[in-house]
């Protein structure tokens, strides 16, 4: 048995062993994943994707604070139930500037990955601090405090400089402007003609109805409610988009 | 002077979390600065407190290490009971939402303190004390570099308070299973290199030739973990003062590597290295040899080696290019057959002493792990079908999958080590209680059969529920009606689980009794001593 009396020299020297082993469980990971990152067909190019503005990655830091990817996936499939219960199948090009992902794993509450312009902000608000008043089957705990916690605006911009860092495309314009941004899109006094030409299709205004304080309320229900609406499926070429 | 060099480390330390607590740049690292400020300095005046200047003894360098041994098995049951605890208190969350106490001890945060506590806190430190248990046995060895096993331990220790502190303030890289932030992952990466150095360095000074199969999969597991852990948690803090950072990927990118780690931390964390507690505890219990050398070798390389190429069947249907989801699929059905060779290994060895499952309910709890074993590494493969898994996927039935795995194969390995171990770290003649052990053995095993097979019914209805068109082709269900079908099943889930606690906390019971010394005065297990009748009768029957 030659194998076995090989196998012999790896049982008796433990670098062998352990190079050895290290070696075996590289490999599955390097033909799987390598290739993502260099292979052009793994994400195809979209019209309408762009970085989240301030405003909203303070609301999605927000979302994966509490958890909330641990019941709400943002990956619809592309199956008829899903494409009739949520909207068209997740493309890989949304998620592109999502550092993490947040495509979950579980369902206990629906798909959120195209929930924007779907409720009202009033609706959103509601829902989140107390949701079984607006729905009464539903499990989800309250978000209630999120009314009453400000956002820390001061040193945002830092945020968008650890983003760019990871190779999300925000401009020096963008990160300048960050910290007057955020508190921009929630204000509905404020000048937002910046904001609306950095981020196109940045839902504007008061979100959580007090206009007095930029809260995580106001952050959390602005990311819910641009999730989905950057690009548009009118304009979108399935055939192309195939892979 | 005893503990010198730990006292002033630790005080420089509990230093610099307190500067780190007054500059941080918001609020829940602030706080959780403090955490780390007042556990650092509480640990550092239980040393002050302990300290002696008189010369040392000098240690028996032949004899074995125990002293974080001892500690670890402790830790074990603590945590153990503590992750699950908290693992039926959200199973009651979902069953009545109004259990949710906003902000800390809402689902979301108190779910990662549940699969953490149980995976990491339960599992990492069973793991942590029986390989170094099992390492200086099969090695002939004392653990390598003197004191770095109580550093490796109580650095472990501290992880897991960073971790379990950070969920419940918010502190969250939300990747499954990686939870922790960037410098509580900066940590835990110095505590695994020492361990790696610890445990290597034991088998390089073994008095044995060989190393012992354990030991391949204790050092697998612990390398695989470090290479994951590392290159799953690369990201960018938004400030070297602050709790936030960002993944170094993106989308699709971060998703493959996250199941990558995902799926590992099931493959090496919860099955290669309990495997490597298998191959130890399981012949000395049974006091049987290892059934085949062969199937051990054949086994381990294979296992390891297409483990890491399962993890795209996380991730079924998404909008990971279909390639890579086609090799996760046939790669995870192809390591149904390492996993069985695994099993069958453990179980045949004990061939020829199978009446030991009647009579020894530390054995019949090995059995059922590895029985238990055996069946999730067959479900798994199943659910990695893409067919099968286009209906349990975002159901129920994963969770149940989990729980099959976790509270069967993990737990139930665990405990045997753990009911094994013990009397002999303790020099006590036996446990406390055997009866006891029976008692753990059947609620544990009653939990986890109402468990997994509520969890399969609310899964596979949950699935079938949302996909159910009627004749005019309009979706049978809105999702709030699904949500209510759940509300019996995350009940009896709830039950199955308290079962399971309850199981865990009689063996919490049983080792402080047999840790204090005492022992149950109690009837022989049955059929355990030898019946004259039996041997007389007998020699004409089994003839």
């Amino acid at each position: 048995m030659g194998l076995m009396d090989g196998h012999a020299l790896i049982e008796r020297n433990a670098t062998l062993l352990l190079v050895g082993s290290l070696l075996i469980v590289t490999i599955g990971g390097i033909v799987e994943i390598a290739p993502l990152f260099y292979l052009d067909n793994t994400i195809e190019k979209v019209e309408g994707m762009r970085p989240y503005s301030p405003l909203e990655l303070a609301g999605r830091n927000v979302y994966v604070r509490e958890g909330c990817y641990l019941c709400h996936s943002q990956m619809i499939r592309p199956f008829r139930d899903e494409v009739e219960r949520y909207g068209h199948y997740s493309l890989a090009a949304e998620s592109m500037y999502d550092h993490p992902f947040q495509w979950g794993s579980k369902r206990t509450g629906p798909d959120l990955a195209r929930v924007g312009d779907r409720y009202s902000n009033e609706w959103h608000v509601q829902h989140l601090a107390d949701p079984r008043s607006v729905v009464p089957e539903s499990v989800m705990p309250s978000y209630a405090f999120l009314k009453d916690s400000p956002i820390e605006v001061k040193d945002f911009s830092t945020h968008l400089v650890a983003n760019a860092r990871v190779g999300v495309p925000y401009s020096d314009d963008m990160i300048a402007s960050a910290n007057a941004d955020l508190r921009a899109q929630a204000d509905p006094a404020a000048d937002t003609s910046g904001v609306e030409a950095r981020y196109l299709k940045a839902k504007l205004g008061d979100f959580d109805g007090n206009p007095q304080q930029v809260t995580e309320m106001d952050a959390l229900v602005a990311y819910l409610q641009m999730l989905g609406t950057l690009v548009d499926f009118k304009n979108y070429d399935e055939a192309a988009g195939y892979r | 002077m005893k503990f010198g060099t730990a006292i002033v480390l630790l005080s420089l330390f509990a230093f610099a979390a307190l500067v780190a607590a007054g500059f941080g740049v918001d609020e829940p690292f602030r706080q959780h600065m403090w955490i780390l400020f007042f556990a650092v300095t509480g640990f550092t005046a239980i040393l002050l407190r302990k300290t002696e200047f008189k010369p040392a003894a000098p240690t028996d360098p032949s004899a074995y290490m125990d002293g974080p041994i001892r500690y670890g098995a402790i830790a074990t049951v603590f945590w153990g009971v503590i992750g699950m605890l908290v693992g039926v208190v959200i199973a009651l969350q979902l069953a009545y939402p109004d259990l949710n106490i906003e902000p800390w001890f809402n689902f979301g945060r108190l779910r990662p303190l549940h699969t953490s506590g149980v995976v990491f806190a339960f599992g990492g430190n069973a793991l942590l004390c029986t390989s170094l248990y099992v390492v200086q046995r099969t090695c002939r060895a004392r653990l390598f570099g003197g004191n770095l096993a109580w550093f490796v331990f109580w650095g472990y220790q501290l992880f897991i308070v960073m971790a379990a502190t950070g969920y419940l303030l918010g502190i969250t890289e939300s990747r499954e299973y990686a939870e922790p932030e960037w410098y509580v992952d900066l940590w835990l990466t110095v505590v695994w290199v020492a361990y790696l150095i610890l445990f290597l360095g034991t088998i390089l000074k073994r008095k044995e030739p060989h190393i012992y199969v354990a030991n391949w999969f204790y050092l697998s597991f612990i390398v695989t973990i470090a290479m994951l852990h590392v290159i799953n948690n690369l990201s960018m803090p938004a400030s070297f003062l602050g709790s936030k950072s960002y993944s170094a990927f993106s989308g699709v990118q971060d998703a493959l590597t996250q199941w990558w780690y995902g799926h590992n931390a099931v493959g090496f964390f919860l099955t290669s290295g309990f495997l490597g507690m298998m191959y130890y505890f399981v012949p000395k219990q049974a006091n049987r040899p290892v059934y085949s050398y062969r199937l051990s070798i054949i086994h381990f390389w294979a296992l390891i080696f297409l483990y890491i190429w399962a993890g795209p069947h996380h991730l079924h249907y998404t909008a990971l290019p279909d390639w890579a989801q086609t090799l996760g699929m046939v790669f995870s059905i192809m390591l149904w057959m390492p996993s069985w060779g695994g099993m069958i290994n453990g179980l045949m060895t004990l061939s020829g002493a199978w009446d030991k499952i009647r009579t020894d309910p530390i054995i019949r709890m090995m059995v059922m792990a590895i029985a238990f074993y055996g069946m999730s590494t067959l479900e798994g493969p199943v659910m990695a079908i893409k067919a099968v898994n286009s209906l349990s996927h975002y159901t129920d039935w994963t969770i149940g999958h989990v729980h099959s795995g976790a509270l069967g194969w993990v737990g139930m390995i665990s405990f045997g080590a753990i009911y094994y171990m013990v009397p002999k770290l303790w020099n006590r003649e036996r446990l406390y209680s055997l009866r006891l052990v029976t008692w753990h053995f059947w609620l544990a095993t009653l939990g986890i059969v109402v468990y997994a097979a509520v969890m399969w019914v609310s899964g596979v209805m949950q699935g079938l529920m949302w996909r159910e068109n009627d004749e005019q082709g309009f979706l049978v269900y809105s999702f709030a009606e699904t949500v209510a079908a759940m509300h019996p099943y995350y009940i009896m889930r709830a039950i199955g689980g308290a079962m399971y606690l309850s199981g865990a906390l009689i063996m919490a019971w049983n080792i402080t009794m047999t840790i204090l010394g005492y022992q149950r005065e109690e009837e022989p297990m049955p059929g355990s001593a030898p019946v004259f009748r039996a041997a007389r009768s007998g020699a004409k029957k089994w003839a």
